[in-house]
């Protein structure tokens, strides 16, 4: 069963890579899935196009998110999932961006990456160019920063309360009772990168 | 006579008014009692769920799938095991398989129920609610009995299902599913040919097939609109494949058929239910992978092996790890497509996760749906496109 699907995978790869043509800089199967890297500012034009083509009709939108990889120099993944009733398949769509260089919208094809769109924007300050009404979704009104990224702290940086004496909902600062503990559960003993306490001595000599 | 100065309506809808399934705040804009434009404010349940899996190690991060759509919890967990499993490449025992597809299905009921009678209080009956929550509250039961929880089971675990269920749990699901069948009756004679219900739902909320697809809609939303399809068929996983059921499909694709399609999905899915219990009758045999890497040995082995306690030390500090990748999961949910993305970085904890829920692509579409239709529709369509917050929100 698994050699047949990945004969469709593959020959679903190849499709797609056929209608990409020189837009995808690359084209992989992992886990019966296809994913193609595609150029940032083609983005528009190759989602149309796997949706116009007939043989692949790539007609629904999934999903599209944010995945930030800060050490990078275009830190941002942005990644569109579509799906194809007719051939029943799905394709994952990569592009990379910064946290300047916005990423051309896809709501004039797809209605339906509204609120995806919006939603990467809100959690990863992710820019898209011609949407028609990128603002925040999830947070709170009046929010800043954008929680989803690597370098924003978990417990993040305000908290809310009700006052009594002012009677209404203050913001104030996060205090935290104690410090945030982020357990480290990886094995010291399988090459570790940092150095653990009393052992800076041991490669010195 | 003067001409009148004309001037549009702006109301708030929610966030604590009962129709709205939860805290959405609906701006609506109305010219007189016809909607021009709505604008949906979400992120009132927003607790952050991606941000939160991310520092948790992959089992730890399981329960967090309860808290999502927690009308039908263990469907959302079924998505996020199988994206680990298909990282990893394990195994699920065929006993786990077939207790997998009776507790998503009875999901899959608990979720109809609420939804279908809910929507009818919303367009004014009240009896509908009381009758389908007495079921709901037995189906929760079988819940509490096979995980312990009546809502947040975290009973699938990667590799299989965390308990076996006991005989007689089985039987009481078995007996269950009868006497269900004559309360969907019940409530099909209370609502399908009830002249106010009709009066508020058909053609309301009219979906084509086309936009259906470019708004992202799925379940029930794409099959109201006429397309036969459901990932239970189109991408089987478990043993859906060797099961019997049927896809119901809607024609004309407004709230109405939206309707009639959960009722005929709850009569499905206690079919399915009879299946899985005929099955579970016959295949007995362990629930849980024994791919001891992934998932912990049972307690009688711990008493005498030492790798089993190594095994099970090591999962409940470090947990386990996924190779370097990304995948995507999806099940058919109640609600729709519910799926997981998830992209592994190699440690015991994922990298990213994403959610993809399916009411948040529907309650998008609020706009569109509403656009043109009376204030009073509002709470009809809401209430068809079957909104949960925890899983919009997030």
């Amino acid at each position: 069963m698994s050699e047949a699907l990945n004969q469709l995978t593959g020959e679903l790869a190849q499709a797609v890579g056929s209608a990409l043509g020189t837009d995808a800089l690359s084209v992989d199967v992992a886990y019966g899935e296809v994913t193609a890297v595609v150029v940032r500012e083609r983005i528009v034009d190759v989602v149309t196009r796997l949706r116009d083509a007939p043989d692949l009709g790539f007609i629904s939108i999934i999903d599209i998110c944010g995945v930030d990889y800060p050490e990078r120099a275009e830190r941002f993944d942005v990644v569109y999932h579509l799906l194809s009733p007719t051939r029943n398949a799905r394709v994952r769509l990569k592009v990379t961006t910064d946290e300047e260089t916005p990423v051309p919208s896809i709501t004039a094809v797809f209605p339906g990456a509204l609120w995806f769109e919006r939603e990467a924007y809100d959690l990863l300050g992710i820019l898209f160019s011609d949407h028609p009404e990128l603002r925040r979704l999830l947070t709170d009104y009046g929010f800043d920063g954008h929680p989803l990224r690597k370098d924003f702290p978990m417990t993040g940086y305000v908290e809310v309360r009700y006052d009594d004496a002012q009677k209404r909902v203050v913001y104030e600062p996060v205090r935290l009772n104690q410090e945030f503990r982020n357990f480290d559960f990886l094995s010291p003993w399988e090459g570790t990168t940092y150095v653990l306490p009393g052992d800076e001595k041991v490669k010195t000599n | 006579m003067a001409e009148a100065q004309v001037r549009n309506f702006n109301i708030n809808f929610g966030p604590q008014h009962p129709a709205a399934h939860g805290v959405l705040r609906l701006v609506l804009e109305l010219d007189g009692e016809v909607v021009e434009r709505v604008d949906p404010h979400i992120g009132l349940l927003h607790r952050g769920t991606e941000k939160l899996i991310e520092a948790r190690t992959y089992l730890q991060a399981l329960p967090y799938f309860d808290r999502l759509d927690y009308v039908a919890p263990m469907n959302q967990e079924h998505a996020y095991c199988l994206a680990i499993e298909r990282m990893a490449d394990i195994i699920v025992p065929r006993r786990a398989q077939i207790i997998r597809v009776l507790y998503s299905e009875i999901g899959r009921i608990l979720s109809h129920l609420l939804n279908v009678t809910t929507q009818a209080m919303d367009v004014g009956a009240l009896t509908p609610p009381l009758w389908g929550f007495e079921e709901r509250e037995k189906l929760m039961l079988f819940y509490e009995r096979a995980s312990g929880s009546r809502m947040h089971a975290a009973y699938f675990r990667p590799g299989g299902v965390h308990q076996d269920l006991p005989d007689q749990l089985v039987a009481d699901i078995e007996a269950w599913c009868d006497p269900f069948l004559q309360t969907v009756a019940d409530l099909d004679a209370l609502l399908s040919e009830n002249r106010i219900f009709k009066q508020r739902n058909v053609d309301i909320g009219v979906v084509s097939l086309e936009d259906a697809w470019k708004w992202g809609f799925s379940g029930v939303m794409v099959r109201g609109s006429g397309a036969a399809w459901d990932l239970r068929k189109s991408q089987p996983y478990e043993i859906y494949n060797e099961l019997e059921f049927d896809i119901p499909v809607g024609k004309n694709g407004d709230c109405y058929d939206r309707y009639h399609i959960r009722m005929e999905e709850m009569r499905q899915s206690a079919r399915i239910m009879k299946q899985c219990v005929a099955l579970l009758k016959v295949e007995k045999g362990p629930v849980l992978t024994l791919q001891g890497k992934y998932a912990p040995p049972r307690r009688s082995e711990m008493k005498r092996s030492m790798e089993a306690l190594i095994h099970h030390f090591k999962l409940y500090t470090e947990g386990f790890r996924l190779p370097e990748g990304e995948v995507y999961a999806a099940v058919e949910a109640p609600k729709g497509e519910f799926g997981v993305y998830m992209v592994s970085d190699g440690t015991n904890k994922p990298y990213r996760v994403k959610i993809r829920a399916p009411g948040f692509a529907h309650l998008q579409a609020m706009d569109f749906l509403c656009r043109g239709h009376l204030l009073a529709d509002v709470s009809a369509v809401l209430g068809s496109i079957d909104i949960v917050f925890g899983e919009v929100d997030r």
